[in-house]
């Protein structure tokens, strides 16, 4: 690996990542008496235990409903709550916290969007654009809501390398095209995609676009007034905070026109039987009670992840996913699936020799966790004609000995099935 | 955890090499399984004269333990009656699902109870049922997909 010396930018070094792993008590463990090796971070990054340490406190000691009672517990647990809505406006650049709606995770910001802001605006014979890259979740609501409206949905193909170019999408556009949904990182491939530009063409179209950025939040930086699009999810599990917490941004005006998704409390201002008015933003989104710890934790794991500079986290991860690449493409009789210039944190492939899921169960015994399956975006799987492969994904703790134990633990399934 | 008590030599063998790894000609029974888990799939057929299986065949892919399953149990269940059917599966399940049988049930089994290691393998139960469950659908004609609950 010593070619990889010139190209590794010298800032690596400031990052140390025997310092982060400490933050990170699930690391310290062993599975089947081996040293716990943890490559499965697309799928949920592990919490550093400020994470924990904040969730621990909300219902250790400030366990109170929010926006309601005077008692203090209460003004609290508000205030942490409307805080950790800040750091999530703050780490979006979005322009106001009216923007930022809390919700369970991506799928439901999703299809808050596909059910408040499309039903209302498509018409049949209206087209909805996605990539042939999405995970089902950014798949199967914009189905449901074609159905409902008789709208259609489009597809961008990819390339074998597993890209959206700039043509095939600009191909797919059409006059009829009202909404494009798109990820920002692919989880199965990690492909980055052009989003400014795609945006930028949709725009031109008229269309609205909404990204998903799931698993782009923790390896590339997001600014949703620098990318100007209209809508951005992600899940506060992928980084780095709690299950159960995630966020919608909206840009303000469209938020506004939007019906509530769901009914209930907090997201009203008065109700009789007559006749109900509805909170003001970004409540009118949030009915009943939400994730209180889950967003205090979200907004605990943003402070975390922010305490380092975010250039240094993204050149570590992209050094250990180039010599993990190198490294596994020196497997015999190893492929690897996706292999967009740029790509982040996501190494798929296969092996001659095993199945996926045997690759899984085999690796899992020697204390590494990898993803194997379709990892939900079975048209992806489809396009290179498999059914599954096996995913090592990155976060920021993993160190180039996981790889080194990722590919060891390769040679036990060579050796079981030569 | 020994894997070698999963991976024997017989499931290798037969994840490598499945056999019956073809339609019957003729067959009046099929049935179609799914692991969406995984994305193993596999299609079933067979000749069913009377109450006996004369003849079985799978195509498919899938990882090595349900390919293994699927190939082993094409052996065994051939020339057997649906009801001796029926007590394999029930045995074959009980083994891999974790019920300890008893000597006498494994000895029954014969060279199904190679897949007896799957029971430490929770996450692996339904690859190894997956041709079980699919034969079951074949038999009673069910449509739809054999799912592996």
């Amino acid at each position: 690996m010593t070619e990889l010396a010139p190209i590794m930018p010298a800032s690596v070094k400031a990052f140390d990542v025997e310092r982060v792993r400490e933050d990170f008590p699930a690391l310290h463990q062993d599975v089947h008496g081996k040293p716990l090796v943890y490559l499965d971070s697309a799928a949920t990054t592990l919490k550093p235990q400020a994470v924990i340490d904040a969730v621990d406190q909300v219902y250790a000691r400030d366990c109170a409903n929010i926006h309601r009672a005077v008692h203090l517990l209460s003004q609290r647990a508000t205030a942490q709550f409307e805080e950790a809505r800040e750091k999530v406006r703050a780490f979006l650049n979005a322009s106001k916290t009216t923007e930022v709606v809390f919700t369970r995770g991506t799928t439901e910001a999703v299809n808050l969007v596909a059910q408040s802001w499309g039903r209302g605006s498509l018409r049949d014979g209206d087209e909805v654009l996605v990539t042939e890259l999405e995970h089902h979740s950014n798949i199967v609501p914009w189905q449901l809501l074609c159905q409902q409206t008789g709208a259609k949905l489009v597809v961008v193909p990819m390339t074998d390398r597993g890209e959206i170019l700039r043509e095939a999408f600009e191909q797919s556009l059409s006059e009829r095209t009202r909404l494009v949904a798109m990820t920002h990182v692919s989880n199965a491939l990690g492909t980055v995609l052009p989003v400014a530009e795609l945006i930028s063409l949709a725009h031109e179209r008229g269309a609205v676009v909404l990204l998903d950025g799931a698993q782009a939040v923790s390896h590339v930086d997001v600014d949703v007034n620098a990318l100007d699009c209209d809508f951005y999810a992600f899940s506060g599990h992928k980084l780095y905070g709690p299950t159960g917490i995630g966020v919608l941004y909206g840009k303000e005006r469209l938020l506004e026109e939007m019906p509530p998704y769901q009914g209930g409390g907090d997201m009203i201002r008065s109700v009789t039987f007559e006749e109900t008015i509805y909170n003001d933003l970004p409540y009118k989104f949030e009915a009943g009670t939400p994730h209180i710890a889950g967003a205090i934790g979200l907004g605990a794991a943003i402070d975390y992840f922010s305490s380092f500079e975010a250039g240094l986290v993204h050149a570590h991860e992209n050094a250990v996913l180039r010599y993990a690449t190198e490294a596994l493409e020196a497997v015999p009789g190893l492929r690897v699936i996706g292999t967009a210039p740029g790509k982040v944190a996501a190494l798929s492939f296969l092996m001659e020799s095993a199945h996926p899921h045997d690759i899984g169960t085999i690796v899992d015994a020697e204390g590494v966790a990898i993803r194997t399956g379709h990892h939900c975006a079975q048209p992806v799987m489809e396009h290179f004609g498999i059914a599954a492969t096996a995913r090592a994904s990155l976060g920021m703790y993993n160190s180039f000995g996981d790889i080194d134990a990722l590919v060891a633990s390769l040679r036990k399934v060579q050796e079981l099935f030569g | 955890m020994d894997l070698r008590e999963l991976y024997q030599e017989v499931i290798l063998d037969h994840g490598k090499n499945p056999r019956n790894h073809r339609f019957p000609e003729p067959s009046n029974r099929e049935g179609r399984g799914y692991n969406p888990l995984c994305g193993d799939k596999i299609t079933l057929r067979l000749q069913l004269d009377g109450e006996t299986i004369s003849d079985v065949g799978f195509i498919g892919q899938g990882c090595a333990i349900s390919q293994a399953a699927c190939s082993t149990m094409t052996e065994a269940i051939k020339g057997k009656t649906v009801p001796e059917f029926e007590a394999l599966f029930d045995k074959f399940h009980s083994m891999v699902t974790g019920d300890q049988g008893s000597e006498d049930e494994l000895d029954a089994l014969g060279k199904l109870a190679v897949f007896a290691g799957v029971r430490e393998f929770p996450m692996r139960v339904k690859c190894a049922t997956l041709g079980w469950h699919t034969l079951k659908q074949a038999l009673h004609d069910e449509g739809g997909e054999a799912k592996t609950e």
